[in-house]
């Protein structure tokens, strides 16, 4: 410990701590540029000069490490005229164009040039103009306001682990340059929007569309990847006009990926606003609720109970779901699912650890060895890569991947594609147990590679044993992270629903369905399954976008999206989270639960809740901590999976995804289909 | 000072290989660091590039040193553009780097400058005809107590007037090499009269 003063006031620190850290530690006030917790100290705008008693010069506290007895001085004249004169010759080749500029009313410089600086500029001399720069369809650069504070460089080459962007030249000729010709890579670029102090980088959809003071904000949560990234939809009339992260340490840091962050244009188009039926040419007509509900009445009663299903693969809420499942137990429809075909994930509450994150995303941190399965991390889910890089950049750990080909922001060991190496593992006959033999804390990320093939539950048992062997699955440390790509996933299984008593499952219902046995389908949310298998059913679809299930639908019932509703959802670590409502649902939609409980009525079967909190009641019968924000859901340790089962020889492979369009929000924002081309024109693979 | 960038496309080669004895003196170098900290190279290898090329670097070399220390290439594109030691396009013969700082420029470096415009014909960032000399400004060079100081490739040139400067690029021209350091009556720094009292 280090005893020090400042302004007087005696603190204690440990050693090695800056002097930066002792003012915050008192509360003195000290502008920053440059500086930024989660990079590495670069020291180069001056902006936080402090003076040091004895010292003729005031130092930069951002850099400068902390002594005994040091005196601190942060409010003295020296300081004033120090901070006075860095700000005039940051202001010198910034344009000061303000009122043309997007950053104005969010803006650091402009912030601390009010607080900081001297009240009138005395340069009248030339001032230097730099290129802008091609950033991609996401960012926008004017690069003359740049006061390479390099906080975009660091985040780039630290964080996000994409090597191109550099300052060349020097002094007056220094400039932010990108060595990618079309456009920035990597899924996190985004990010370096809101560490620009600046308005140098400034979002591209968002240019010039809304003032910050016009914005509405709302604390809300991601459901664009199974995440649950903590946001803030900022909206004006009615709309949403951009989606910024909030810091939530456990799971997002301040981080956001792309998608999650520009997507939100898709949620203007293409948007179901009234029920639609069939009319009797088979044409998709506008009508009202109670047209819609009539006409599925008349359906669903004549089905027997065995040749009715509901599938919710994709983005729901639990509440929707629960409602849903509520709905078809009144029928005695037990074939219900919400897992993808193939799946093995288990559904019995007692085998949750076969469907968790169960590590945490956070615990990633903790581990010393980390093999990868079946999963591409950098697709689904940016976040959780930047974890990883996080994690090997602060200690030496080793990560092996079986399967995928895809460039990560860390250096892996290649262990092939080929599924005998579990059992190669599981004899001591591989390479890799050597690394597995020397970490005490080994986690494993098994991707839906692995989760959705027909020997997938054999797999995950020789996973298992192999966590077993090496200490990485047992009460101290669960080492297995089960990562999924959609948010509804563990939140319907959580809810269970799943197949009932002698119910099909997805696979089940889709070869049912091939055969004409399945009669009636409700899909909830559900774009991304076998459709052409209901051809033949009649189809209920329930969601927000005119995607892929809406086209083919015999009745629509239009619900809301994320930023429509108050609606739970559970992360991929079994994090319990709510989003908020941000804006109105567009024309005549409700809120799903709503709708299924509306036709409950019709049906003369209505379910036992009126309003949100007596349906969370219900809820909280299912599982008490599903009313719980924030809170985790653990998983006890359980024999998932078979490592008896014979698995075949097929290679194991990542879904093959496009990460700008996984969901039909994204499949109808125009920034992700730039995005997506840009990222053809660039090759995937990179 | 100039703005350094690389030079336009049009010039840049499309590849570059480094010859067998540099390959030889690259893993020389390599020796003196640590095996994780191999972009502590940089430096002598950007150099060794620019030696082989004509004394300028094209973007191929750049990508090759990368390649080599295992770095990001803007990475060593940072370090190429910022140190004036790196020509990023192609230089004369003899590359005159005239410094101009406060020093120099009391003890008459623009009569320097002045003498090497005339007698080349070429202003700052000029290269001759015949591709034998390029003029460029500097700063300090660092010898300031013999100033004023003209840097010549590798050797500099020290307490020079207009008469010895014209003089050394009269050799120059002539393929002869000048005498290199002072130019005055003194071999080092020294104070200049001591030896008359
Ligand atoms: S572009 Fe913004 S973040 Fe990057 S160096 Fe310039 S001011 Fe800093
Ligand atoms: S914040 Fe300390 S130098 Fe920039
Ligand atoms: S000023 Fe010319 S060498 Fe220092």
């Amino acid at each position: 410990m280090i005893n020090l003063t400042v302004d007087g006031i005696e603190v204690k620190l440990p050693e090695g701590s800056t002097v930066m850290q002792a003012c915050e530690s008192v509360n003195a006030e000290i502008p920053i540029f440059c500086f930024h917790e989660r990079l590495s100290i670069a020291g180069n705008c001056r902006m936080c000069l402090v003076e040091i008693a004895g010292s003729p010069k005031p130092i930069a506290s951002c850099a400068f490490p902390i002594a005994e007895g040091m005196e601190v001085i942060t409010t003295s004249k020296k300081v004033k005229d120090a901070r006075e004169g860095v700000m005039e010759f940051l202001l010198i080749n910034h344009p000061l164009d303000c009122p043309i500029c997007d950053q104005g009313g969010e803006c650091d410089l402009q912030d601390q040039a009010l607080y900081y600086g001297r009240g009138m500029s005395r340069y009248s001399e030339d001032k230097r103009a730099v290129d802008d720069k091609p950033f991609g369809p996401l960012i926008k650069t004017a690069m003359t306001r740049c006061i390479h504070c390099t906080r975009c460089v660091r985040f780039m080459d630290e964080v996000a682990g994409v090597h191109e962007l550099g300052a060349i030249g020097r002094g007056e000729d220094m400039e932010i340059i990108s060595v990618a010709e079309s456009g920035l890579g990597g899924e996190l670029s985004g990010n370096i929007i809101d560490l620009c102090p600046v308005g140098a980088l400034t979002s591209a959809p968002y240019a010039f569309t809304a003032r910050p003071w016009e914005l509405k904000h709302t604390n809300s949560i991601d459901v664009l990847d199974a995440i649950g990234s903590s946001i803030r939809i900022d909206s004006k009339d009615e709309k949403v006009m951009r989606i910024l992260p909030r810091l939530n340490e456990e799971v997002n840091e301040e981080w956001l990926g792309d998608k999650s962050r520009f997507a939100c244009d898709g949620l203007a188009n293409q948007r179901l606003d009234s029920p639609y039926r069939k009319n009797s040419k088979g044409k998709l007509e506008k009508c009202n609720w109670d047209e819609a509900f009539d006409t599925i009445f008349k359906k669903i009663t004549k089905f027997k109970n065995n040749e009715i299903a509901a599938l919710a693969i994709g983005n729901s809420c639990i509440e929707s779901m629960v409602t849903l499942k509520d709905l078809m137990s009144g029928l005695n429809v037990s074939n219900l699912d919400s897992r993808s075909e193939l799946s093995s994930l288990p559904i019995k509450a007692s085998e949750r650890c076969g469907w968790l994150f169960n590590p945490k995303i956070s615990g990633i941190e903790k581990f010393d060895s980390l093999t990868i399965i079946g999963s591409n991390p950098r697709y689904e889910a940016p976040i959780l890569e930047s974890r990883i890089r996080k994690a090997w950049l602060n200690s030496d750990m080793s990560i092996g991947r079986i399967g995928g080909d895809c460039m990560l922001s860390y250096p892996l060991i290649e262990l092939g594609s080929k599924t005998s190496i579990f059992d190669d593992l599981l004899n001591n006959s591989h390479s890799y147990n050597k690394v597995l033999e020397a970490s005490s804390r080994p986690g494993f990320i098994i991707g839906e590679g692995v989760i959705n093939r027909k020997d997938g539950y054999g797999i995950i048992g020789k996973i298992r044993k192999i966590a077993e062997k090496y200490n990485a699955f047992n009460e101290e440390w669960n080492g297995l992270g089960f990562l999924h790509t959609s948010a509804g996933t563990v939140g319907a299984l959580e809810v269970g629903f799943v197949p009932g008593n002698k119910g099909k499952n997805t696979t089940e219902i889709i070869n049912s369905a091939h055969k004409g046995k399945i009669k009636f389908v409700w899909l909830l949310n559900t774009d991304d399954c076998d459709l052409d298998a209901f051809s033949n059913s009649f189809i209920v679809y329930q969601g927000h976008h005119g995607d892929k299930a809406a086209e083919i639908a015999d009745v629509i019932l239009p619900g809301r999206a994320y930023t429509e509703k108050e609606a739970t959802y559970v992360n991929t670590e079994g994090r319990v989270q709510r989003t908020q409502q941000a804006v109105q649902s567009p024309g005549d939609s409700k809120e799903d639960w709503k709708i299924v409980r509306a036709f409950s009525s019709i049906l003369g079967k209505p379910l036992p809740y009126n309003n949100i909190s007596e349906l969370r009641n219900r809820i909280e019968k299912i599982n008490p901590y599903l009313t719980v924000e924030n809170y985790v859901i653990n998983g006890c340790l359980s024999n998932i999976g078979d490592p008896d089962l014979k698995i075949s020889n097929h290679d194991i492979n990542p879904l093959d995804i496009n990460y700008y369009m996984t969901c039909p929000i994204s499949r109808f924002s125009e920034t992700m289909a730039k995005c997506s081309m840009q990222s053809k024109k660039n090759g995937k693979k990179n | 000072m100039s703005i350094r960038r690389p030079a336009p496309d049009l010039i840049q080669p499309k590849t570059f290989k480094f010859s067998t004895i540099n390959l030889i003196q690259i893993e020389k170098i390599l020796k003196k660091y640590p095996h994780d900290k191999k972009s502590s190279a940089v430096l002598p290898l950007l150099d060794l590039a620019q030696r082989q090329n004509d004394n300028w670097l094209p973007l191929a070399a750049i990508k090759i040193v990368a390649n080599t220390l295992e770095m990001p290439m803007v990475k060593v594109l940072e370090v190429s553009t910022f140190y004036n030691m790196y020509n990023l396009s192609p230089v004369g013969k003899n590359l005159l780097q005239v410094c101009t700082t406060t020093p120099c420029w009391l003890r008459g470096s623009d009569e320097i400058y002045e003498a090497c415009k005339e007698k080349l014909g070429i202003d700052f960032g000029g290269t001759t005809k015949d591709k034998d000399f390029t003029l460029i400004e500097v700063e300090c060079l660092g010898a300031c107590s013999n100033a004023p100081i003209v840097q010549i490739n590798d050797d500099y040139y020290e307490d020079l007037d207009e008469i010895s400067i014209t003089s050394i690029i009269d050799k120059l021209k002539k393929n002869i090499q000048p005498q290199t350091g002072p130019q005055s009556e003194r071999t080092g720094s020294e104070p200049l009269n001591t030896k008359r009292r």
